[in-house]
């Protein structure tokens, strides 16, 4: 094991060890698409061990808000940030910080499945290797680890070596989530995972998000409310590129305090 | 009911369309192959030419298309796709990439006897490498280009973003996404203009005419800087020179054929690596 691999555990073991921490701070985002604003003076903490629902109707900025956490946003040309955005306390869209590190540290899953055109163990070794491990026993302890943790070894562990891509989208959205996994980050990032499947699959991948919390912070984009209020623990809701609202989830569903967020819980717009 | 007339008629139509090209692709088969296959033996494959090339075989100028094809693919391939990697990947959108699109869409509509002159100018003469494998491959290779970007940046496109960005999320740079995820993914379109490209290599003539063929040569070439025969400079010399028609006009037939074959085979080659990357990809 080399000594990146073991700061890599050693990140996870302090995690694992703290309760109601602030994982990711968010502070004064702006956010521009071109001259179109996206988002508007968001503050927002995620919790470790936690689960944060962003929740809100279509084109309120949700998706674009969780981009921002592992720098995903500058992929898009023409656009501008304002903002810190802190990571333990440090800000990660500073200049000299590396945002493929900060990727790594913070995990993220697509709305639709997009495993790699590579058999099940490449899919999930591949981030190990970009990552620079080479040890091949370790990296195969590590593929198993995964698949365990996303719950898929017992439907995969005898066809390790079948393309990705012949798995159900219920199985492939769990093996994007273990090779997130594999690359052991701190926090992991949801971006509506459920939207392509069915409810069965849509259950299974809940169970595991809870599973989940207890290892690391997590944040989850929905529009569909009944998860929100099923998996998480925090939610905001957003709209037209604003956080009208942040609170208990229960609080959230039951006493919201702004009408806006009242109406939208109620299914009055959306 | 007038509907329905309409759609007969447009079916009819394309059909007719659809058989008359069939047509001429049998057409052409039929008679390379019946005029060609007189005079194939295995002497024919195996042998130089004798006689004032009225007898022997062209043993020497299936060699040097073989080269040549190969030489072209060899310099092309690895030029076409970086440059295509760079227009898809890395380039920022503006004028000067547009330029650069523009450019590379014109040079595929350059007439092919211009490349000849060029490679005479620039590669026999300036580099010094003399009528030559090397500067007939270069020519050709430059011939082919334009065909491997377009097929390569067809390929590259094809690629889901999703997969880049599934890719980035790891942390891994853009380079590993386009070396380890986007590149093997595209290769099996990449290499359908490998195939297209050999078709377009082998047949040409006039990019070899000042920069490596040969009229005749009685052994095999020694280096890359030897001269060699290609059959389809062999195939307009035997029916452009020499004392006796016939039976040069017999063996013309004979090399059609067999750069029929050739390019058919190199192509089969390529499309069984593609299908075998296909499948390990998405079987």
């Amino acid at each position: 094991m080399d000594s990146k691999t073991l700061i890599m555990e050693d990140r996870q073991n302090c995690v694992c060890s703290q309760s109601d921490l602030v994982k990711i701070k968010a502070q004064d985002i702006n956010f521009f698409y071109g001259k179109q604003q996206a988002l508007k003076d968001i503050n927002l903490d995620v919790l470790s061990n936690k689960v944060t629902a962003i929740i809100g109707p279509s084109g309120c900025g949700k998706s674009t808000f969780i981009r921002l956490f592992n720098r995903m946003h500058e992929l898009v040309p023409n656009t501008t940030l304002t903002g810190r955005i802190y990571l333990d306390g440090q800000d990660i869209l500073g200049a000299c910080v590396d945002p493929a590190e900060i990727r790594r540290r913070i995990g993220m899953v697509f709305q639709k499945p997009n495993p790699f055109p590579k058999n099940i163990f490449e899919n999930i070794s591949y981030g190990l290797e970009v990552n620079g491990i080479k040890n091949k026993e370790f990296i195969e302890g590590r593929v198993i680890e995964s698949l365990k943790k996303a719950a898929l070894w017992d439907e995969v562990k005898d066809r390790l070596h079948d393309s990705a891509l012949n798995l159900s989208g219920g199985q492939q959205q769990r093996l994007c989530i273990a090779r997130c996994l594999a690359v052991k980050p701190e926090v992991l990032l949801f971006d509506e995972p459920c939207a392509s499947l069915d409810p069965i699959s849509t259950r299974k991948i809940e169970e595991l998000i809870l599973e989940l919390k207890k290892d690391y912070a997590i944040v989850i984009v929905t529009h569909n409310m009944q998860q929100a209020a099923r998996v998480s623990d925090y939610t905001g809701f957003f709209l037209l590129g604003e956080l009208i609202e942040f609170d208990k989830t229960e609080k959230i569903f039951k006493a919201p305090k702004n009408q806006k967020t009242e109406d939208y819980i109620t299914g009055r717009f959306g | 009911m007038r509907k329905d007339i309409a759609q007969k008629i447009g079916f009819s139509f394309i059909s007719l369309c659809m058989f008359t090209t069939v047509l001429f692709l049998f057409a052409i088969i039929y008679f390379i192959g019946s005029r060609g296959i007189k005079v194939i033996s295995w002497e024919f494959l195996t042998q130089a030419p004798r006689n004032a090339m009225t007898a022997g075989g062209v043993a020497p100028a299936i060699v040097g298309t073989l080269y040549l094809t190969l030489g072209a693919v060899v310099f092309a391939l690895p030029l076409g796709v970086a440059c295509a990697i760079y227009l898809n990947e890395y380039s920022p959108k503006s004028y000067i990439v547009n330029i650069i699109r523009l450019s590379i869409n014109n040079l595929a509509g350059v007439p092919s006897v211009v490349f000849g002159l060029f490679g005479l100018a620039v590669f026999v003469k300036f580099f010094g490498f003399g009528v030559s494998i090397l500067s007939g491959s270069l020519a050709l290779g430059i011939l082919v280009l334009p065909v491997i970007i377009s097929a390569s940046q067809e390929a590259l496109l094809a690629v889901p973003y999703s997969l880049r960005e599934a890719s980035l999320a790891l942390g891994a740079t853009k380079w590993q996404t386009i070396r380890k995820i986007v590149l093997p993914a595209a290769l099996p379109g990449i290499l359908t203009g490998v195939i297209l490209s050999i078709g377009r290599v082998a047949g040409e003539t006039a990019p070899i005419l000042f920069t490596a063929a040969a009229f005749y040569l009685k052994g095999y070439p020694k280096s890359i800087f030897s001269e060699v025969m290609a059959l389809p400079y062999h195939i307009y010399a035997l029916m452009t020179e020499g004392a006796h028609p016939e039976q040069q006009t017999a063996i013309a037939y004979g090399c059609c054929l067999i750069l029929l074959c050739l390019v058919l085979f190199m192509s089969a080659i390529a499309i069984f690596i593609r299908q075998r990357q296909r499948s390990h990809y998405y079987g």
